[in-house]
């Protein structure tokens, strides 16, 4: 599984970061910047559950 | 063959110069197949910055109702190639918008050009005197720096909206109203026709560049010359420097700086020569308060990455310590936006950081360096 971020849909709302801290920071405005890599299996549930949480429904979650 | 005349050429002359594309030779499927081959073993890449294999591109959009769309905006304020070649070699252009349009199977072609450009009365004149299998219609996009980024172009003949899209779907797989749709930049379609008039063989063995030259050269414009040149010979071609040049900007508004001339280009459709006389910081830090006033303000780092960049560059050139902010700043530009108009900005920066780092610390020690006035 692989996060991505639509950049044109995300309004850095930033709960992305809050769900998920281990994979998401937010840069100085505000907007999620990722870790790299796939997701590892232990967060899987957790990035889905902060996937669906973005109000703008920037982030996504793709099998690779 | 130089793929720039050294006047306007109308269909006649064009013809008389460069010859008639034999249609034949490619006229069905069978035909198709040998003129992308063509393209593959000329080696062509694309002419608009990005050097992608022109053939694999040709490839990906092929399908009977696909678009291709020629990208002859130039919305880079350092490159005037493509403006001389639609005022000059329309026909040529042409010539490798109707093979590009047969190679793929499209039934319509876009001709787009920024609104209001100074190169639409020649491509009129050079449309009129033609009798193509495939209509040619003329777009003028709005003069912004990002609304001829490809994406962006596909939205536009889409929705009349010219922002970028983002990176996906690609335009060949879905593109202007939802078409496959190839999306080539006009340098690329001359040097298309170029292969099919020339022949692969011979097309490889005596091709050329237009290059962009501006700053401290004698005869600043467009040069063509054999591919792959150094930065020296670009210099050299356009007349040789009027002043000591001491670094040059390779690649436009989001390229890079170096003050190494022994190296080569590829594909790199501007440079401009830097006197030693002027400040690569000022020069450097002016361009990004205009990448930043042109973005199309869709993404975050370019909304507010961008600006926050330009106002730390003109900081710099105050002597203010901005310096530290930047190196922190620059790489979250990087890969983070729809399109690459960010990453072009922090390439830009970053390189005139490590280009100019005597300058970076006179102008920390004493808010100006060796330099007076601005240039740029």
């Amino acid at each position: 599984m692989k996060l991505s971020v639509d950049p044109i849909a995300c309004r850095g709302h930033g709960l992305c970061a809050d769900l998920l801290p281990e994979l998401v920071r937010l840069d100085e405005w505000g907007y999620p910047v990722l870790a790299r890599g796939p997701v590892p299996p232990e967060l899987a549930a957790e990035a889905r559950r902060a996937a669906n949480a973005c109000p703008a429904l920037a982030l996504r979650l793709r099998k690779e | 063959m130089s793929i720039l005349p050294p006047h306007r050429l109308d269909l006649a002359g064009h013809r008389r110069r460069n010859g008639v594309v034999p249609w034949v030779a490619y006229h069905d499927d069978a035909g198709r197949d040998r003129l992308v081959e063509a393209v593959e073993s000329a080696g062509l890449r694309g002419r608009g910055g990005g050097g992608f294999p022109t053939a694999v591109k040709l490839r990906a959009a092929r399908s009977r109702r696909s678009i291709v769309v020629a990208n002859g905006c130039e919305g880079d304020p350092l490159s005037g190639k493509d403006a001389a070649l639609l005022t000059v070699a329309p026909h040529l252009v042409l010539d490798g918008l109707q093979l590009a349009a047969h190679a793929i199977g499209a039934a319509e072609t876009v001709l787009c050009v920024h609104a209001g450009s100074p190169v639409l009365p020649s491509v009129t004149a050079a449309l009129a005197e033609r009798d193509d299998r495939v209509p040619v219609r003329i777009a003028e996009i709005p003069r912004r720096y990002v609304a001829s980024e490809e994406s962006a172009l596909v939205h536009y003949l889409t929705s009349g909206d010219a922002r970028p899209l983002g990176k996906e779907p690609r335009p060949a797989e879905r593109g202007v109203r939802g078409r496959p749709t190839l999306v080539d930049n006009v340098e690329t379609l001359a040097q298309l026709a170029s292969v099919v008039l020339l022949g692969p063989h011979h097309y490889r063995a005596s091709r050329t560049d237009l290059v962009t030259v501006t700053g401290a050269v004698r005869h600043p414009g467009v040069v063509e010359l054999p591919s792959g040149p150094s930065l020296a010979a670009v210099l050299t071609a356009a007349g040789g420097e009027t002043e000591p040049v001491q670094a040059v900007l390779v690649g436009g508004y989001g390229g890079s700086w170096t003050a190494d001339l022994r190296l080569g280009l590829s594909a790199i459709p501007a440079v401009y020569a830097l006197p030693a006389s002027a400040c690569g910081l000022e020069y450097t830090a002016k361009v990004l308060a205009f990448l930043a006033a042109e973005s199309a303000r869709q993404c975050g780092p370019c909304m507010f990455g961008l600006p926050a960049v330009a106002a730390d560059f003109a900081e710099l050139v105050r002597g203010g310590p901005s310096a530290n902010r930047l190196a922190h700043r620059l790489p979250l530009l990087t890969g983070r936006g729809a399109c690459a108009h960010p990453d072009g900005a922090a390439r830009l920066a970053a390189s005139a950081l490590r280009t100019f780092t005597a300058d970076v610390a006179t102008h920390q020690a004493g808010g100006r360096c060796r330099v007076l006035e601005g240039v740029a």
